[in-house]
């Protein structure tokens, strides 16, 4: 199997609603995928089944044997987790790391501030947050990276820090990325491939076509205005 | 020091430590009010106890567990909020109990009795402490990753399910055994203000269970000592001084919150 992903037919009902109906699509290996479309319209559903979170749907998901996920789930920020006592060096310690590995680990990802290690991870800042959980993700070296709007409760400049860091580990290392998303910059900036979900419609291109106003309309059910940077 | 005395002490201690440890993951899985309802789910076990002349942990025991299995399954197939919940289960547990418990004889099963435990009963609070105390050891990552996120915990092959069953199974023998030390009434505190005081003084996770243990265990230490000192009742004064302490952490709250 060439590709690292390969779905096929799926659809998801949750009762009498159907969330996704009938949707193939295929991820090569260090591709960047972005899952785009109105809220409501399965993006999230779609990560659980990619996930096997959701059962059942084993017969139209296929991994490639290698495959290995590292996850970053949707809407966990540090205010979901205000009363935690965890440090950020126990956080990570779940993972079954001792410290020394933990710090060459975050080393690794360019994080250089070690002092952070100490803080409680109710207290840190969205942008650290973000990063720490992105230690996570990372643990034991995954070849996917599957994130749900990563970026949630981040400033801008915390935004752009974790996704160049995305975009340098990618490279490095030939990462495959599925990355949910609201913001067409990122689209533009990042992403190879576009995976646009809506009620009646689906489309997967390259995130020119797929962001064209008309596309942009059909997928919002309204004119949806772009500015695009050129770099 | 007379044997009773110690007996006392070692069920207390041995509860209340537990108790505190327990407590500690239930604060930050915001579920410390749990505790209540499975507490006055209790009371018809107490007085059923106490009216046939039986361990009041062991009448409390069944009324618990049918109490935790109801809120797991609320927990997992509804919404009902806890509050809603507590209301209901405090009413219809001490509601029921005075059905059939003479009032001049509620006293033991509303503020506990543990001034007259015996040395069976005493080795089996021991032995289910340390038992539960492991139980929950063994399971403190697990259960850290789900306080953090259920999704984060299920990638990593961890049952949610299982665990929220492990936890309130593990609640339910707590509060059977904190019934006795406390009452029925108050059990809830054995669970809840440790933690709350371990919580205003710790820096990390491992800080926070060590502190809420200690508090957990100070408390009946000094209570019961008080109680045979006084000739009070061993029950009040351990909550009592257990909310002593927590006042006291409130001026060395850490201020990083």
């Amino acid at each position: 199997m060439k590709n690292i992903l390969e779905v096929k037919n799926l659809s998801v009902s949750f009762g009498e609603s159907k969330i996704i109906k009938d949707l193939s699509f295929a991820v090569s290996e260090g591709e960047f995928l972005t899952i785009l479309g109105p809220n409501g319209s399965g993006k999230t559903v779609l990560l659980k089944t990619l996930l096997g979170l959701l059962s059942g749907y084993e017969k139209n998901i296929f991994w490639r044997e290698d495959a290995k996920i590292g996850y970053l789930p949707q809407g966990l920020t540090h205010l979901k987790v205000k009363e935690s006592p965890l440090s950020v060096l126990e956080f990570l310690s779940l993972k079954n790391k001792n410290k020394s590995e933990i710090e060459n680990h975050l080393k690794m990802l360019g994080i250089k501030d070690l002092s952070f290690l100490k803080k409680r991870i109710g207290t840190l800042s969205g942008g650290q947050f973000q990063r720490m959980l992105m230690a996570w993700a990372l643990f034991d070296n995954p070849n996917v990276l599957i994130f749900d709007e990563p970026t949630t409760g981040v400033d801008i400049h915390g935004e752009e820090t974790v996704y160049n860091l995305l975009r340098d580990l990618q490279k490095e290392r030939n990462l495959t990325i599925i990355l949910i998303t609201h913001d067409v910059n990122v689209v533009y900036k990042y992403s190879t491939n576009v995976l646009c979900m809506s009620h009646n419609n689906i489309c997967h291109s390259g995130p020119e076509e797929a962001l064209s106003p008309k596309r942009l309309e059909e997928l919002y059910g309204m004119p949806v205005k772009i500015y695009k940077h050129n770099h | 020091m007379n044997i009773q005395l110690i007996y006392s002490l070692i069920a207390g201690i041995s509860i209340g430590g537990v108790a505190g440890y327990l407590g500690s993951l239930m604060l930050q899985k915001r579920m410390s009010l749990a505790a209540g309802p499975l507490s006055h789910l209790a009371f018809p076990g107490v007085a059923l106890a106490i009216v046939y002349g039986f361990d009041i942990s062991l009448g409390a025991f069944p009324f618990i567990i049918l109490g935790a299995v109801f809120i797991w399954i609320l927990e997992n197939k509804t919404k009902v909020p806890m509050d809603t919940l507590t209301a209901l289960v405090f009413t219809v547990g001490v509601g029921a109990s005075f059905l059939f418990l003479p009032i001049e004889e509620a006293e033991q099963a509303l503020v506990g009795n543990i001034s007259s435990i015996g040395p069976l009963e005493t080795t089996l609070t021991f032995l289910f402490s340390l038992g539960i105390f492991f139980l929950i050891k063994s399971k403190m990552r697990e259960m850290m990753i789900i306080g953090v996120s259920e999704d984060l915990a299920q990638i990593e092959g961890i049952s949610v399910k299982k665990n929220s069953l492990i936890f309130i199974f593990s609640l339910a023998i707590i509060v059977a055994l904190g019934v006795k030390l406390v009452g029925a009434l108050l059990t809830i505190a054995l669970v809840s203000i440790p933690a709350a005081s371990a919580k205003n003084l710790s820096w990390s996770l491992k800080s926070f269970t060590v502190f809420s243990f200690l508090f957990g265990i100070l408390a009946p230490l000094f209570g019961i000592s008080f109680a045979k000192l006084f000739a009070m009742p061993a029950g009040i004064l351990t909550i009592l001084i257990s909310a002593v302490f927590f006042l006291i952490t409130v001026f060395f709250q850490k201020n990083d919150r």
